[in-house]
Formats: structure tokens, C-alpha cells, sequence
């Protein structure tokens, strides 16, 4: 009896290796950092800086050969739940770069500051493997699981300048609206597996079509407003400007930029894998959400004499273009639609880290978060006057740089879906962009055309690791708005739906 | 229906309007304090590119006009069926050339008259960006590559008025930045609508030119108002002209010397190129609007004029009403008004331009534009006072001047609008346009009567302060106040030939642009069922 079940008993599965390299990079850098962390000594620990840089462009090598390479074969590993396809692979190159700006953010910051250093690098790579891991889940668990990792530790770092009522502030407001959120989610996904009796998500779209029960429609409901917290949609978006004005600007870039861009990932595979079919729910509550979130971000934002808070109400307002395509998802716009939110998450992140970049060199010297203190810069220090000239007039949409191309996808998706309401959404936005331009336009004007405000003209001399960001970004702002055919053919629908047999 | 095209010298475009990026990228390694050398790469930049403009014109097979020429057609974004599609032909050739001329001569009149803001660094770089912009709208044959050039002109515009405006600056630019921003984002929701209309296949302009003429009617009218919002404002047509005198007045001498000479005519080109020819019908059911409104703006600008006290807003109102014209002359819809039109935008180009140098110049040397302080200018600088009365002149629409062949015609041509449009209503027009003209003769006369003529202000007398004032009053008004200088000279002269010669030879510009003109009114025709 024994040998017979021995005969028969559990076999390891295939693993491709090669397909979750980067994730293993991360998982055995994670831990190289943390021992290394032990031994270090205190006045040797700049060098976390450099291990981290290293560990995630060493994820990348992977993610390169396996984008060169190709092959169908690893489309489906584990049984089509966990999938490395292109859409993966750019989104995955996307999360691995951003930890690397956000790692040469952090370096002066964490520095001078005196903060924990190594264990701030551990939670960051934690962050970075649940947002890799998210761009390959197709699984209702390995989606929860993922967006777990990757939330946690950035509930932490939100509140990384422990001594700061207002970072405490930030991270304890993240954490009960994420947790809230989370468990929302978690909900509706047990009424999806309730349902359809399956955690795969291909198997949860091919049962969720025709007519829903009333507790589909719920489980659809819960799992969209558990994501729109993630994007901070509006209305669920009320964490997002307390938490980002009070965690240390390098989190607040990451927040803004990848912890969003990671919420993006999951409502797509989410939407296009299994809820295509449940479109006369969550289509209307997405144009709601899109309207809502572009509108009632950019009108705040007008009114923010912070920079970092307005920075934080304008990526509400960019989550709503950014969000705006889905809400044609279900039609024959699908595909358009896809390539929008793709291109938008690749080009808004080089902008705004780039926006943040700049305002992290600035607060060097001004010691101050105002709008004003911006005032004069390009008299005395015109290299990031004229640096951050384009990543906001980017930001705003203005071509040839950068976002430009994915708002005129966005747009182009809802004038392809061609229906009335998405015409309506469409001058909705047309007319936000106008509304946006007005407050990043009045940052331009304090830069080029105000007097500086206490006269103090002692230049501005950025660390290396900071201009090294700021080559990253605005390189990536300028390249991708001029020649944006280098990454559009990334964002296929057949790469994330063909393999899957939908 | 003409639609071959001609590929010698293709790199001819690309150069020539790419060619400014290569000074800015020099000036980026010259240091803001070297003040002469940012002047010298600025005029140096602008003369090769005008000189490559020179060569376009010899290149140029005027006995095509009516074709594309230089033609190039790459891949650019295939994702979206956009290519870097560029030509030029009669229609666009004069435009183009003139960007680059005005570009120069405004760079040569930097030389003496940096605005105060100073920083010429900065201020050069965005001059030259700016004519990228300008001289890539008028060679794309492709939306979006259009879009992108008709945006790229945005940022510069903003910064010049902004930073070295007047004093009403930040509200000027700010109002400039968001009217153009508003237009353009309805602009593009409607060119993204045409193509995907007209079966997603392309966005380049010969094909959604045959395509375009095939949507239904209704569809048609909604497209045309989309683009109708974004090039009315570039133009700017009445009701949204008011960032015009705001901008205008508060721009610098070279600010509002490229505003009025090249940056509006983005907008009636938008119309020429783009919207009437890739919507006939939408044009037909827009035009009865659009000539009303013109005739509006003739009126309402003129009669704006009157009501100025200042020389330079003057001089904008003014615009709104010459663009009055020129909007007139499209809405017929006739070979002969679109020609009008044409001609009158680069005569628009030229006069006003240099009225606006004029302004300039007054400034500089009275320190304001008040009329009512200004006088006896034939007496204290009697060269500068003929060049006025010159323009002035040229602008009321004299015969003999360019200005004369851009208005005559185009009231003319409402007297028999085309394709069935309200011969009635056209006409009443055309009463009322011709009134404009008295209008006009009447506001720029009196302004000419009251700042050259009678003798000059005693507060200016640069004799009599130093003869009876000296000692008691060092406030020497009048010690800016001298003659036209030789930078000065240079940098007009080329506009006052042109005045002249295309006033007395307007031939010269009609055959370049009538065959492309006719072929583009006979395609809007064979869509008008």
C-alpha cells in the first residue's frame, strides 16, 4: 500500500528557472543586503546603497535575456498562474528601474537623516519583489499576495522619519486604509472563488459571463473599490496626500510612482483576465471613478501651496487618465485601451520621480516644501530649472515629452470605444488637462519668472547619485516622448491574453 | 485632384527646420554670461537656417506647386499609423519661408534691444525653439506630427511673455498658455475622432483628405467644431481673441513681433490645410459661422482700436481685425477668397510685424506707448515717423501694398461665396467688411495723426530739458530719444522691400499658391454632394 502510494505520490513541478530569475535575484539579494547589514559598520553603511543599486540591475540582467530569448514556452508556468510574458517583462523592468531611482533618491536622504539605512534597502527590495511578482500573477492568490509584499513594507517606510508626528501620521493613515482596503479586496476575491468555485483567473473569466448572480456583482464591486484604493481613486483616495506630504520624499516618489503603477498592474490583469465579462458592472464604475478622480484631483491641486501635497493631488488626477481607458475595456476598444494604461505607468513614472527628483535637490538647500521656495531657480540654477521645465510640462501633457504620447493613447482609446458616454469622458479630460496645466504651469512660473525669495543665490550642487536619477528621467522623458514606438509594441493584448487561450 | 508627390532633396525640410536645435544645443555649453556669444550663435543659427530656406525656394519646382515637394514619409509611431510625414507645397512654401526670415531679422534686432529680463541665453534658446515649432507646423502632412509642432510652440511663447513681458506679464502668459491649451486639447479629441472615423487607417493628410469627405454629414459638423474651438483660438476669432491684446501688449518687441507674424497663422492654416479640406461638409454647414464671426472681429476689432490708449495695444486689436479678413476670405470657400486669405496672412505677417518693431522702438526710446503722450514724431525722429506712417499705411490696405492684396480680395470674393452657400447673407457681409476698411483707415490715421504729426511733447525734448532744465531737472526724458539705429535698419529694411514689392507685384505669390489652392477648393468640392 505504502509503494503504492509512493508509485503515485507528489511530483515536483517543472520549474523554469530561467523565467523567475529575477525574482530569485531579488529574493537572494534581499537577504545578501540584510546579512551584510549585520556586519557592517556604522560608518561604512553608504555602501547599502550601492549593494541595493546593484541587486535590483542585477534582476534586470534576467528580465533582459529572457525579453531577448523570447519562447512561448515559459507563457505558462504553474499551470498558467503565474505568467512571464512581455506585458510582464516591461512592467517588470519598469518596477526594477524605479527601485533603482528611488534607491539613488534615498541615498542622500537616509544619509544625512541618520536613519536605518540597511533595513529601509530590505524593505524597499521586498516592496520591489511583490510589485515584480504582481506583473506575473494571474491568480487570485498569487494577486493577494503579491500586493501584500509589496504593500507591507511600504506601509513602513511611509513612516521612516520615526521622530516626525507628521511621518507617523502618513504611515499609520496608509496602513488602516490599506489594511481596510486590503480586506475589502480580500472579500469580494472569496465571493469570486465562492462563485466560480476557482482561484485561476482565466477559469474565474470564463464563469463570469452572461448573467451574474447578486453575489458576483458584489464580488466585482468589493475587488474594484479594493483596487481603487491601491490607485487612490477618488472617492478613495483620501490617504493619499497626508501620506505622501508626511513619509521622507524618496517613499513618497516610490509611493506616487511604483506602489500606484503596481495597483494599475493588478486591476488589469484583474479586469482583462477575469472580470471581462462582468463589463456592465464595473464599466460605469470605472468612467465614475476616471471622471471623479481627474476632476476632483486637479481642483485641490490648484489650491496646494505645498509642492509635494500638490504633487500628491496631481497624481490622483494623472491616476484618473490613467484609469479613463478601462472604461472602455469591455469593447472593441480592448485593445487600445491596454497599451494606454501601459504606456501611461511607463512614462508618468520617468516624469514624476524625475518631478521628485528635482524637488529633493531644491529642498537641499531651501529647507523648505513651499511652491515659492522654488521662485528664481532659473536664475541660479538653471540645469534643474530647466530640468524640471520639462518633467512638469511632461506631466502636463505638452508635446514632444513624454506624457504626451500616453495621454494622446488614453484619449485614443475612448475615441476608438466610439460610444456617447465615452465621447463625454473624453472632453472631461480634455478639459482637465487644461485645469492641470494651470498648477504645473504655476510652478514653471515661480521658477522662470519670480524673484528668489530671500535673495539667496548660493548654487544648488546635487549629489552624483542624484543627477544620475536625473539623467535616468529625463532621458527616459525626452526618448519615449520623441520615439514612442521603443516601448509601445510592448503592451500587446495578445502577449497578456493569447497565451492564455482567452 | 493632384495628390503626386515629389521627393528630390528630401532631406532639405528636415534640415531646415531642425537645423535651430543645433545652436541650442551649442549655446547649452556656453556659460549665461558670455552675453555676445549667445547673440552671435543666435543670428548665426537663424541666417544658415534662413539661408536653407533660401535654397528651398530655388529648389523649389514652382511649376508644381500644386504637389507636395521635399517629400519624405518614414515610420515614426506605427503603433498609432503616424509618420514623420513632411512636404511642402503653394500653400505652405510662403508661410514656411517667412518663419524663418522673421526669425532672423527678430534675432538681428535682439542684437541692440534685449528686453530687460535680460539673460539673452535663455531668451535665444526659446527663439529658436520656437521656430522649430513654427517651421515644422507648416511642413507636417501628418496629425499628429502636426499636433506635436503646433504644441511645441506653446512652452517658448509662454516663457517670452512671461519672463520678459510687461508688467502685467504672468496674467498675460498664463492666459495665452491656458486659451491655447483648452483649444488644442478639443483639437486633438477631434483629429483622434477623424481617424478613427475615417477606418483607423492613417493619420496622414492626403489620405484623410479622400477619406475625410466620406463620414456622414452630422459627424462631419461635430469634428469640424472640435478643430473649429482649437484653430479659432490660435487665430484668434472672436469671442476667443481675448488673450490676443494681453498677450500682444504684454509680450516683448520680439515676442509680439512672431505672435502676430507667424503664430496666428497657425491657426487659419489649421483651417486651410486640415480642416476645410478633410471635411468639406463640416466646413460648408461651418462656414456661414465662421464668416460671421470674422465680420464680427473686423468690426469689434476695429472698433477696440478706437478705444486704445496704448500704441501696442492698438496694434493687437488691430490684428483681431485683419485676421477678421483673412477668416472672411476662407469661409467663402472660393479658389479666390482661400487665395485672399493666404495672401493676406502673410501681408498680416509682414505689417504688423513691423508695426510692432515700431512699437517696440517707440518704447525704447519714450519709455511708454501712451498715445496721448506721444506727438510730433516726424520732428524729433523723422525716419522712424515715415516708417510708421509706412506701415500704417501698408496695414489700412493701401493699394500698392501688401496689405491691400490680403483685404480687397477677400471682400471681393464674399460677393459670390462657393458651393451654394447663403449668396445673401455673404453679401450683407461684404457691406459690412467694406466698412471695416473705413474703420480701420480711421484708427490708424488718427494714430498716426496723433503720435507723428504736431509738434512734440515739451516732457521729451531732449533739447529743451538740456538748453532750459539743465541743472534743476536731471530726469532726462528725452535722452533715449534718437533715430532709427543700423541695427535697426537691417533687421525692417526686408520687411519694407516686401511691403512694397508684394504690394506692387502680388503675382509673385499668388502663382506659387493658386494651383495648390485651386486643386485644394476642387477636392472640397468633389466631397460637397
Amino acid at each position: 500500500m505504502i509503494a503504492s502510494l509512493l508509485a503515485q505520490a507528489w511530483t515536483a513541478p517543472t520549474i523554469d528557472w530561467h523565467a523567475i530569475a529575477p525574482e530569485l535575484v531579488l529574493v537572494v539579494g534581499i537577504n545578501l543586503v540584510l546579512l551584510v547589514d549585520l556586519w557592517l559598520d556604522e560608518a561604512k553603511k553608504w555602501a547599502m546603497a550601492t549593494i541595493t543599486g546593484f541587486v535590483l540591475l542585477g534582476a534586470v540582467i534576467p528580465v533582459v535575456t529572457l525579453a531577448v530569448l523570447g519562447g512561448d514556452v515559459r507563457d505558462a508556468i504553474f499551470d498558467g498562474r503565474y505568467v512571464v510574458d512581455e506585458y510582464a517583462l516591461i512592467l517588470k523592468a519598469l518596477f526594477l528601474l524605479v527601485g533603482y531611482v528611488v534607491v539613488l533618491l534615498s541615498q542622500n536622504e537616509l544619509e544625512e537623516g541618520g536613519y536605518y539605512q540597511g533595513e529601509f534597502y530590505v524593505l524597499l527590495l521586498v516592496s520591489i519583489l511583490g510589485m515584480v511578482m504582481m506583473a506575473s500573477s494571474r491568480d487570485l492568490m498569487s494577486v493577494f499576495v503579491a500586493l501584500e509584499l509589496l504593500s507591507i513594507p511600504a506601509y513602513m517606510m511611509a513612516a521612516w522619519r520615526k521622530r516626525d508626528v507628521r511621518s507617523n501620521e502618513a504611515g499609520a493613515k496608509y496602513y488602516l486604509l490599506g489594511v481596510f482596503a486590503s480586506a475589502i479586496l480580500l472579500y469580494g476575491m472569496s465571493f469570486l472563488y465562492g462563485t466560480t468555485g476557482t482561484t485561476k483567473l482565466t477559469e474565474i473569466g470564463a464563469a463570469l459571463s452572461g448573467d451574474l448572480s447578486a453575489m458576483q456583482v458584489f464580488a466585482v464591486v468589493f475587488v474594484i473599490a479594493g483596487f481603487a484604493f491601491k490607485i487612490s481613486a477618488v472617492p478613495f483616495h483620501t490617504w493619499a496626500p497626508d501620506t505622501y506630504e508626511g513619509a521622507p520624499t524618496p517613499v513618497t516618489a516610490f509611493l506616487s510612482v511604483a506602489s500606484k503603477a503596481a495597483g494599475f498592474v493588478a486591476l488589469l490583469t484583474m479586469l482583462y483576465l477575469g472580470l471581462h465579462g462582468a463589463d456592465e458592472v464595473h464599466s460605469p464604475m470605472i468612467w465614475v471613478m476616471a471622471a471623479l478622480t481627474m476632476t476632483v484631483g486637479n481642483v485641490v491641486a490648484l489650491r496646494q501651496t505645498n509642492i509635494v501635497r500638490m504633487l500628491a493631488y496631481s497624481s490622483v488626477s494623472q491616476g484618473g487618465f490613467i484609469l479613463m481607458p478601462l472604461a472602455v475595456m469591455a469593447t472593441s476598444a480592448a485593445e487600445s485601451a491596454l497599451r494606454a494604461v501601459v504606456i501611461y505607468l511607463l512614462i508618468y513614472a520617468f516624469s514624476n520621480l524625475g518631478a521628485f527628483a528635482v524637488i529633493i535637490a531644491v529642498a537641499r538647500k531651501t529647507r523648505s516644501g513651499e511652491i515659492s521656495s522654488f521662485g528664481g531657480l532659473m536664475s541660479y540654477a538653471p540645469g534643474l530649472g530647466l530640468l524640471m521645465t520639462i518633467f512638469l510640462a511632461s506631466l502636463a501633457g505638452i508635446p514632444p515629452l513624454g506624457i504626451w504620447i500616453a495621454k494622446l493613447q488614453a484619449f485614443r482609446a475612448l475615441i476608438d470605444a466610439g460610444s456617447t458616454s465615452a465621447y463625454v469622458l473624453a472632453i472631461i479630460a480634455a478639459v482637465n488637462t487644461v485645469i492641470a496645466a494651470g498648477y504645473y504651469m504655476r510652478v514653471l512660473r515661480q521658477i522662470w519668472m519670480a524673484p528668489v525669495p530671500d535673495g539667496d543665490t548660493t548654487p544648488i550642487r546635487p549629489a552624483s547619485s542624484i543627477w544620475l536619477a536625473l539623467g535616468i528621467t529625463a532621458g527616459g522623458t525626452l526618448v519615449l516622448g520623441i520615439l514612442p514606438s521603443l516601448v509601445l509594441r510592448f503592451a500587446d493584448l495578445p502577449d497578456l491574453t493569447g497565451a492564455l487561450g482567452r | 485632384m493632384n495628390m503626386e508627390t515629389i521627393t528630390t532633396d528630401n532631406w532639405i525640410l528636415t534640415v531646415g527646420t531642425f537645423l535651430p536645435l543645433v545652436g541650442v544645443l551649442l549655446m547649452m555649453f556656453v556659460p549665461a554670461s558670455e552675453e555676445r556669444t549667445h547673440k552671435q550663435i543666435g543670428i548665426i543659427t537663424s541666417a544658415v537656417t534662413a539661408a536653407v530656406g533660401v535654397l528651398t525656394l530655388i529648389r523649389f519646382d514652382f511649376g508644381r506647386s500644386e504637389s507636395l515637394q521635399f517629400f519624405v514619409d518614414t515610420e515614426w509611431i506605427s503603433v498609432i499609423r503616424s509618420n514623420y510625414t513632411i512636404g511642402l507645397d503653394g500653400i505652405s512654401l510662403p508661410l514656411y519661408f517667412l518663419s524663418m526670415i522673421v526669425t532672423l531679422l527678430v534675432m538681428i534686432y535682439t542684437w541692440d534691444n534685449m528686453p530687460d529680463a535680460g539673460n539673452p541665453k535663455s531668451f535665444i534658446m526659446l527663439m529658436l525653439v520656437l521656430q522649430v515649432g513654427m517651421a515644422g507646423s507648416f511642413i507636417a502632412q501628418d496629425l499628429i506630427l502636426f499636433f506635436v509642432f503646433f504644441e511645441v510652440v506653446l512652452l517658448p511663447m509662454y516663457f517670452m511673455i512671461g519672463v520678459w513681458g510687461g508688467e502685467q506679464r504672468q496674467y498675460a502668459s498664463l492666459k495665452f498658455f491656458l486659451y491655447t491649451m483648452f483649444g488644442s486639447a478639443l483639437m486633438l479629441v477631434a483629429f483622434l475622432a477623424l481617424f478613427f472615423q475615417t477606418g483607423a487607417e492613417s493619420f496622414s493628410f492626403a489620405h484623410l483628405a479622400e477619406a475625410g469627405a466620406l463620414i456622414d454629414r452630422d459627424v462631419q459638423i461635430w469634428i469640424f467644431a472640435g478643430m473649429f474651438v482649437g484653430f479659432a483660438v490660435k487665430v484668434p476669432m472672436f469671442p476667443f481673441h481675448t488673450w490676443l491684446p494681453d498677450a500682444h501688449t504684454q509680450a516683448p518687441t520680439q515676442g509680439s513681433v512672431i505672435l502676430a507674424a507667424i503664430l496666428l497663422k497657425l491657426g487659419t492654416y489649421g483651417f486651410v490645410r486640415i480642416a476645410i479640406p478633410m471635411l468639406p461638409q463640416g466646413a460648408k454647414a461651418w462656414a456661414p459661422v465662421i464668416g460671421i464671426l470674422a465680420v464680427i472681429g473686423i468690426i469689434y476689432g476695429a472698433l477696440g482700436c478706437l478705444a486704445q490708449t496704448d500704441m501696442k495695444r492698438l496694434i493687437a486689436f488691430s490684428s483681431v481685425a485683419h485676421m477678421g479678413f483673412v477668416m472672411l476670405g476662407i469661409s467663402t470657400l472660393t479658389e479666390f477668397g482661400i487665395n485672399a486669405a493666404l495672401f493676406g496672412m502673410v501681408a498680416h505677417g509682414l505689417i504688423t510685424g513691423m508695426l510692432f518693431f515700431i512699437a517696440g522702438s517707440v518704447k525704447h526710446r519714450y519709455h511708454t506707448l501712451e498715445i496721448n503722450r506721444l506727438s510730433g514724431m516726424l520732428i524729433q525722429m523723422p525716419r522712424l515717423g515715415w516708417i510708421l506712417g509706412f506701415s500704417a499705411m501698408a496695414s489700412l490696405g493701401l493699394p500698392g501694398l501688401a496689405g491691400f492684396w490680403g483685404e480687397f480680395p477677400a471682400i471681393l470674393s464674399a460677393y459670390n461665396p462657393n458651393f451654394g452657400l447663403d449668396e445673401t447673407l455673404y453679401r450683407v457681409l461684404m457691406v459690412i467688411a467694406a466698412l471695416g476698411t473705413v474703420l480701420a483707415a480711421a484708427y490708424l490715421l488718427w494714430l498716426y495723426q496723433r503720435t507723428a504729426f504736431g509738434r512734440p511733447n515739451p516732457e521729451f525734448d531732449s533739447h529743451a530739458t538740456h538748453a532750459v532744465g539743465a541743472g534743476v531737472n536731471d530726469d532726462h526724458h528725452g535722452a533715449d530719444i534718437h533715430d532709427v539705429t543700423p541695427i535697426e535698419w537691417i533687421a525692417w529694411t526686408p520687411f519694407l522691400i516686401a511691403i512694397v514689392v508684394f504690394g506692387v507685384y502680388p503675382q509673385l505669390m499668388f502663382d506659387v499658391m493658386d494651383p495648390a489652392v485651386s486643386a485644394l477648393v476642387e477636392r472640397v468640392g468633389a466631397g460637397i454632394p
